[in-house]
């Protein structure tokens, strides 16, 4: 099991959604980094990822890692935001049936998982239709 | 830059050998390479392993391994880029030989996955993932692949059907393989009907967990020509990397290191892939078949589904693609994989492949992915 920091220094991208925006190119990515991806510019700043987007691609995982084995099966897939942004996530509160490429959905604050019997809740988002 | 030649080749029946420990697995493998290049000593050893740490416990197996391999003190390394770890150790000891730097090397992998559970194989296969914002989500290897799948299905229109067919044609490779884990056809029903692991993925669509190791001795090529051997040359190299989170790149369904291992191994060796007679892809899914095919320039982009269907890369088709059996029959022990790629290249160019072999099989290629296509490994063979 990792020590608390690892969680912890996670925070401000999985909780308060902070992204970065290059001052250069103006692109937005997820998750921060010291250099833009693509201009390789070091001037950035901090940005929040937009909360929308849809579906481009998703499964269903139901064979899953041991921290997971108690949830599967569940929905995966990756989003595209609004601002360009794409993330992997976890498509929650529908039926796997409902689940279309190009479907809208949101991001929610939600619990993902936990470490172990007396270990930390781990939380982060996860995406509900819109 | 000398040039290099494949002297000797070593692989043992895969499977889950329970009897067997990692580095007894290993000898056996390295010293079947040693025999037939009819040599007992080596100037230098690679050891491609993804995670022996989390699936047996043991790091520092280079050392480990060169000792019960009876070579110490030569210099041994072990090499880690996930899946692609065994085609890396092929690639480092090439450098290693052509600079002038060492004249036999012994390039290997090995991996023993079945002393850990289920759950921990795939949380171990898991971390060539983004452990931070994939892993974290709930993903799995499969999982990574059937986005591909998906997107890709979306895109192209590839059909859950042709994605079955590679498992089908590569389980008819791999019944004449005798060193094959999964020796049996298979058909499409029973592709679609298997147990849905990751959905448009199903348990038949999966490489499986194996134990295993393959070996390969190379020195250079006037050496090996004094020796008599039969000369297979190692003629191109390329090796490239992607971002291994799927969700950051442009196109989800291109695999851009692979392309661009290729394209610097064709340069090298001096080849079009009109000039490959056969090739050993890294068919851990059967979409990443599909995938690879396109990248490696042998079939257009989202043709690969169509290609398969329509026999392409059968054995008897334009182009034979994983003669061996892939990965999906002949078993997929992690770091193992891209030596044994070149073992089976190997085999066909000398024209040691039996009941498989692709007659008059002069220029061969092998290609070795790590993770969803963050890392990728090309090499191009020729029979002089």
């Amino acid at each position: 099991m990792s020590t608390p920091s690892r969680y912890w220094r996670e925070i401000p991208q999985r909780y308060r959604l902070e992204a970065n925006k290059c001052n250069r190119c103006k692109l937005i990515f997820f998750p921060p980094r010291l250099l833009c991806p693509e201009c390789k510019n070091r001037d950035l700043e901090k940005t929040k990822l937009a909360e929308k987007g849809e579906v481009i691609t998703y499964t269903i995982i139901r064979v899953p890692p041991a921290q997971f084995s108690d949830q599967a099966p569940y929905a995966v897939g990756i989003i595209e935001l609004k601002d360009g942004v794409n993330l992997t996530g976890q498509i929650v509160d529908c039926a796997f049936d409902d689940i279309k490429i190009g479907m809208k959905v949101k991001l929610e604050f939600r619990k993902l998982f936990e470490q172990g019997h007396a270990g930390i809740l781990c939380y982060g988002y996860k995406f509900v239709p819109d | 830059m000398r040039d290099v030649a494949v002297i000797g080749i070593g692989m043992t029946k895969w499977g889950e050998l329970w009897k067997k420990s990692l580095r007894d697995i290993y000898v056996e493998t390295a010293l079947l390479a040693l025999e037939d290049a009819g040599i007992d000593r080596i100037d230098s050893m690679y050891i491609g392993s993804m995670s022996s740490g989390l699936f047996v416990g043991q790091e520092h197996i280079a050392s480990l391994l060169a000792d019960y391999l009876g070579q110490l003190p030569v210099p041994a390394t072990r090499v880690e880029t996930a899946c692609a770890s065994g085609g890396l150790a092929l690639r480092l000891g090439f450098m290693e030989v052509a600079s002038g730097m060492s004249d036999v090397v012994l390039a290997s992998g090995v991996e023993k996955m079945t002393d850990v559970g289920g759950d921990e194989a795939t949380y171990a296969l898991g971390t060539a993932a983004d452990q931070e914002y994939e892993g974290y989500q709930g993903i799995t290897f499969p999982g990574l692949y059937a986005l591909i799948a998906r997107a890709h299905m979306q895109k192209y229109g590839t059909t859950r059907e042709q994605l079955a067919k590679v498992a089908v044609k590569n389980h008819h490779n791999g019944l004449k393989n005798p060193l094959a884990q999964y020796q049996f056809e298979i058909t499409v029903e029973a592709v679609l009907n298997s147990v849905k692991v990751a959905d448009p993925l199903n348990i038949l669509d999966c490489s499986p967990i194996t134990d295993g190791a393959a070996a390969a001795i190379i020195c250079p090529a006037d050496m090996a020509r004094k020796m008599g051997k039969p000369l297979i040359k190692v003629i191109g190299t390329g090796h490239a990397t992607d971002t291994i989170q799927i969700s950051q790149r442009k196109d989800m369904t291109w695999l851009e290191a692979t392309y661009q291992a290729a394209k610097q191994a064709y340069a090298m060796a001096d080849k079009k892939p009109e000039d490959i007679d056969l090739i050993e892809v890294h068919d851990c899914f059967t979409i990443a078949e599909i995938c690879v095919t396109e990248a490696l320039g042998i079939v257009e982009k989202g043709k690969g589904g169509e290609a398969v269907e329509a026999g392409l890369t059968a054995m008897e088709g334009k182009i034979p693609v994983n003669t061996s059996g892939g990965l999906k029959s002949k078993g997929h022990p992690v770091g193992a994989t891209g030596i044994a790629q070149v073992v089976e290249v190997t085999k066909q160019l000398r024209g040691e492949a039996g009941e498989r072999q692709v007659k008059d099989a002069r220029v061969g290629m092998t290609q070795n992915m790590g993770g969803s296509g963050g890392s990728s490994v090309v090499h191009i063979l020729e029979r002089e």
